[in-house]
């Protein structure tokens, strides 16, 4: 569209701004702990908080362990269903697009009406079994990215052939997935890997009601308790998402891609 | 490609082996869809029959005829219009900027700015972004207090963070990014020479918009815009660190009823989450439907 050289700069600007202006504000409203100068005090504040130390290691080992284990369940399925069963893909897609239409609310409240510690899989009975549910819960919240992702990455390779040649070789079915598959698909592996802990690292709903030291349920207390130091945890929180997007562009573009793009 | 490989050499490929390999075939997917449905279908499944059940497990409409409250009600109201007024301009702003970057003579420099950023912004939901705005345009932010210093008093005007307009305006903030990483790639698909032919046939700029370049986009724009809408719809850990439960929006009743703060009733909570997937699925739907006749509008 022509439409003249200064719209799109309007658009631009004024978007940038309201993007980088609660940014800005945030960090500054950060240095403000001190009275009457700029500081990292709220920082350091955060810092020696031992709960904050607990609660973002927690959620960083819950967020490996969905990692691994949407890893675990999304690779196998995926390279199934392109292989065996590709009529069946658009039901599988289908399906992993659910945990965007139902809400995370609706899901974790079904899970305390199905699982409590009175019924047939009393996941919500033991602290170790409610971990495991919230891992559960984070693998179905991240369905959508990473089904997609792998998906992606077996869409550029070529599965029947790779798989054919593999066999030829001697190579029984975990050699093939895990030896050729899985190192194949790795930039989509890794970018929905990231991409999940990105989402998961500061979940707050489903920690909250599953009663977990997560931390999301932290930083809802820190907001509720004190000042300066939410703004502080604001600005970090920013900084890991970013870290995040930026570790999916350098390992989750894949290579071959990389070179196409230089020819 | 492999796409259409694929079809052009199952026909052949299949009939024979189809009846012994099939069953064989099916167990790859059964671990996935165990998990599925032991993680997100039973338990809302469940969670339905719930909603139509009495305490000791009798069938009733009653749960359903309860959630007639002023509260509930209000409630459901109050949710819809955030979720509309954040994916509606969600998805005006995002389509404009997206095609500010894409098709505005712009430095090229801004495009992947903006693409980083959207993936940032777009995943800086939750609690944080709450904090975020609470520092922007709460009541001691740096926004308010510089338009304090120019003269205009915000909660004068009738603004506050914990209103709709502030939640509304919050939620922007991850439903533009959003629109924008979709809308980009569709903005590309358009054909130069689309554009080259609609001139060369005498439209004008606006014809080219409304008659070409608008219907293809029709599908992506408005299936973005349901996603938006669901997602706001849902969205419990913004409200809830930025108004607590000042603010009466459906997901928050639903978490304060689950924490056991008010209602008393687990089963007027499964109604209540039982209308959620009701106005989600709705929203879907309406997508699904809309796009099978945009795509045979445009054949």
């Amino acid at each position: 569209m022509k439409g003249g050289r200064i719209a799109p700069w309007i658009v631009v600007v004024l978007s940038g701004l309201y993007f980088v202006l609660p940014l800005v504000a945030t960090f500054e409203f950060s240095l403000r702990k001190r009275r009457g100068a700029y500081s990292f005090d709220a920082y350091r504040s955060v810092f020696e908080d031992n709960h904050f130390l607990e609660s973002f290691g927690y959620s960083t080992l819950v967020a490996v362990a969905a990692i691994l284990f949407g890893i675990l369940i999304v690779v196998p399925t995926a390279y199934w269903i392109r292989l065996k069963l590709p009529r069946l893909r658009p039901y599988v897609e289908f399906i992993t697009l659910m945990p965007l239409v139902i809400p995370p609310i609706v899901v974790v409240f079904g899970y305390l009406r199905l699982y409590n510690s009175s019924s047939w899989l009393p996941f919500t009975a033991s602290a170790r079994a409610t971990d495991l549910l919230l891992i559960f819960s984070y693998v179905t919240l991240a369905l959508p990215y990473t089904y997609r992702a792998v998906d992606t990455g077996l869409r550029s390779i070529d599965v029947r052939t790779l798989t054919e040649a593999a066999q030829c070789l001697g190579a029984g079915w975990p050699t093939i997935l895990f030896r050729v598959i899985l190192p194949n698909v790795r930039s989509g592996v890794m970018a929905g890997a990231f991409l999940t802990f990105a989402i998961v690292i500061g979940e707050f709903t489903i920690a909250s009601l599953l009663d977990r030291p997560a931390f999301g349920p932290y930083l809802q207390n820190i907001g509720a308790n004190k000042a300066y130091e939410p703004s502080a945890l604001a600005i970090i929180a920013f900084g890991v998402t970013w870290l995040c997007m930026g570790l999916i562009n350098v390992f989750g573009r894949d290579p071959r891609d990389a070179a196409a793009a230089k020819k | 490609m492999t796409e259409i490989a694929d079809t052009a050499v199952r026909p052949l490929a299949v009939p024979r082996a189809r009846r012994e390999r099939l069953p064989l075939a099916w167990v790859g997917v059964v671990p996935f869809l165990l998990f599925v449905a032991l993680f997100l279908l039973l338990p809302t499944f469940d969670l339905i029959v719930g909603a139509f059940q009495t305490p000791d497990g009798g069938l009733t409409l009653d749960n359903i005829r309860r959630l007639n409250q002023p509260t509930i009600l209000a409630a459901y109201w109050v949710s819809i219009e955030v979720s509309l007024a954040s994916s509606l301009l969600g998805a005006l702003v995002g389509f404009f900027l997206a095609w500010a970057v894409v098709m505005g003579r712009v430095p090229r420099f801004l495009r992947p700015m903006v693409t980083t950023f959207s993936g940032v912004a777009s995943n800086f939901a939750g609690i944080p972004l709450a904090f975020a705005f609470l520092a922007t345009l709460g009541p001691t932010g740096l926004v308010t207090a510089f338009l304090m210093d120019i003269g205009i008093n915000l909660r004068v005007l009738g603004f506050t963070i914990l209103s709709f307009w502030g939640l509304t305006i919050t939620y922007l903030y991850f439903q533009i990014p959003l629109m924008v990483l979709i809308l980009m790639p569709a903005l590309d698909g358009l054909k130069k020479e689309w554009r080259e032919a609609a001139s060369i046939l005498g439209a004008s700029s606006f014809q080219y918009w409304r008659y070409v370049a608008l219907p293809v986009l029709w599908p992506s724009l408005l299936g973005t815009t349901i996603l938006l809408f669901a997602n706001a719809f849902g969205a419990v850990a913004t409200a809830y660190a930025l108004t607590g439960s000042s603010l009466n929006i459906v997901p928050i009743l639903l978490y304060a009823q689950i924490r056991g703060d008010v209602l008393h009733d687990p089963h007027l909570g499964y109604a209540l989450a039982l209308g959620m997937i009701v106005i989600t699925g709705a929203a879907n739907l309406a997508y699904i439907w809309l796009r099978m006749r945009g795509e045979r509008w445009i054949r």
